[in-house]
């Protein structure tokens, strides 16, 4: 007997599976950005309401910043190294070299030093974040801060966010100069350029708009990375996998959206040019 | 070493707990409990891995919301409270974790003195050190003060994880498999300690465990937790004095029959 023909193949319950599967993922997905929206507003809540956690946000401050800093002054010098140096072929040909330290400084200024210093931060500062929380979640350090009597979303999660909301601008601001600098030395050696005149270069096309836009967008990127991060570590599970995919979860989540506020706020940013 | 003589308060539940009912999904943990806990009392609750022993203590200290039923701990109904009524009401009880739960980025003496500082303003360096030291002297672990969590053993951490439960003097303690994972001389050490715990201190405690040894020599009543409800309860003896094939291999695997 052919056993093929008298097995019937499920064909309407396979659609019916499929069908539940997708209006599950689509559930699944704005269920967690409603629980997103709700850590982002309980982030607000929690913020600006005493008692405050100065101490523990400067503590995390310094650790944002120790975390990153390394890695955030070799990259940015390299950045401003190369970029002055990969460009530098394309002046040339049409004799405009001297246009350099201004072509430069727009490129840092505007997109590269914010921007870079995001996508380190995302890596360094919000997987860390992620992985810190989601171990402190699977070992139940959160419950036990829940049950003593300290509010644990406003000692671990505001603290953490509001540290890398304030200090990545600073960071950002501090890639730029060092990115700067290595597009200097590059001009420097090739040019001969003094430092009074690059740096006359470097700030002479940049307006108002430009470092306003700019920190605006270290803004927004720290208090992304930030929330991601927490929001990943937080409400992980699923034991030491979990951490896992919370630090994962963390860094690759916020680079998503670094990407996708660098895109708006260039375009914003640009009416008002 | 043989349980002293506790003064129970027969009169003074601190803990009321009426017609509970939990659920995750389809799955019901919790089919509607009635308990009560009285002043001075170490009330074992045995029962099967995820039959919700440690649900019941999680919702007591409110981690998790109830889906039904009552739960009166201290005179206050929890759902019924606020966040801050509730963060007032935790600093009354003390909850000692399955795996201690120490914050492990801070050494022991950070760990004791994290609930104290935030939960006692305006006390001095001279009180919190007092505070640390006392508490730490009760478990017995005074030399491990500067060390790190990670240094110290499974039940050094959860003595350690008791004194920072001890260090806001509680009224109650919740005790989460207290001997899990131990070996049997470090498990008596943590018995002992619970019922050292218990006079020195005259908390009334719910110990959640599956180690017969740990409710014989711990518990002053004992309440088996059977398909979502308390289906025998008494003293250790009453408890085991049963045929049931639900209850009878708890004994018996316990005490090597």
């Amino acid at each position: 007997m052919d056993t093929t023909d008298s097995t019937p193949i499920p064909e309407a319950p396979v659609r019916r599976k499929r069908g539940s599967k997708l209006k599950k993922s689509i559930n699944d997905f704005f269920f967690s950005m409603y629980q997103i929206n709700q850590f982002i507003l309980k982030f607000f809540r929690e913020a600006f309401v005493p008692p405050y956690e100065f101490k523990e946000v400067v503590r995390q401050c310094y650790e944002v910043g120790v975390r990153s800093f390394t890695l955030i002054s070799l990259t940015g010098f390299i950045v401003g190294l190369i970029f002055t140096k990969q460009s530098r072929p394309s002046l040339l040909q049409f004799g405009a070299t001297s246009w350099l330290p201004s072509l430069v400084s727009i490129a840092i200024m505007r997109a590269l030093a914010p921007l870079v210093t995001a996508l380190i931060a995302a890596g360094k500062v919000g997987s860390s974040i992620g992985a810190e929380l989601g171990s402190m979640r699977v070992t139940e350090q959160i419950d036990a801060m829940e049950v003593s009597g300290t509010n644990p979303f406003k000692f671990l999660v505001t603290t953490r966010v509001l540290a890398t909301t304030l200090t990545i601008p600073i960071l950002a601001t501090y890639t730029g100069f060092i990115a700067l600098f290595g597009g200097y030395l590059n001009v420097a050696v090739n040019e001969g350029t003094s430092w009074r005149t690059y740096i006359q270069q470097v700030f002479d096309p940049l307006t108002f708009v430009d470092f306003t836009a700019s920190l605006i967008k270290a803004i927004v990127f720290g208090f992304t990375i930030g929330i991601v991060g927490c929001y990943q570590g937080y409400n992980s599970n699923k034991g030491t996998e979990g951490v896992g995919k919370a630090a994962n979860g963390a860094v690759v989540t916020a680079m998503f959206l670094v990407f996708i506020e660098e895109i708006v706020i260039v375009q914003i940013s640009s009416w008002f040019r | 070493m043989e349980k002293g003589k506790v003064n129970i308060d027969y009169n003074n539940p601190v803990i009321r707990i009426h017609g509970l009912e939990k659920a995750f999904d389809d799955y019901e943990v919790l089919r509607g409990i009635d308990l009560e806990l009285f002043q001075g009392e170490n009330l074992v609750v045995l029962g099967r891995s995820g039959t919700g022993k440690s649900v019941l203590i999680k919702i007591i200290s409110g981690l998790l919301s109830p889906d039904k039923g009552k739960v009166e701990v201290l005179g206050e109904d929890i759902s019924k409270l606020n966040d801050r009524e509730l963060q007032a009401l935790r600093i009354r009880i003390g909850f000692s974790f399955q795996n201690s739960a120490l914050y492990d980025s801070m050494t022991v003496r950070k760990n004791l003195e994290f609930p104290l500082v935030r939960n006692r303003k305006g006390i001095t360096r001279k009180e919190i050190d007092t505070n640390v030291e006392s508490v730490l002297d009760a478990v017995g672990l005074s030399q491990t003060i500067n060390q790190m969590p990670s240094e110290l053993s499974g039940g050094q951490r959860k003595r350690i994880g008791i004194a920072r439960t001890l260090i806001l003097n509680p009224e109650i303690m919740l005790y989460d498999e207290p001997t899990a994972g131990l070996d049997p001389i470090t498990c008596i050490e943590i018995n002992d300690l619970i019922n050292e715990v218990q006079q020195r201190y005259n908390t009334s405690s719910i110990i959640i465990t599956h180690d017969l040894t740990c409710a014989k020599s711990t518990g002053d009543r004992i309440a088996m937790l059977l398909e979502g409800q308390f289906q025998r309860e008494g003293t250790f003896d009453q408890v085991f004095d049963t045929n049931d094939s639900r209850v009878k291999p708890f004994f018996d695997y316990n005490f090597i029959k």
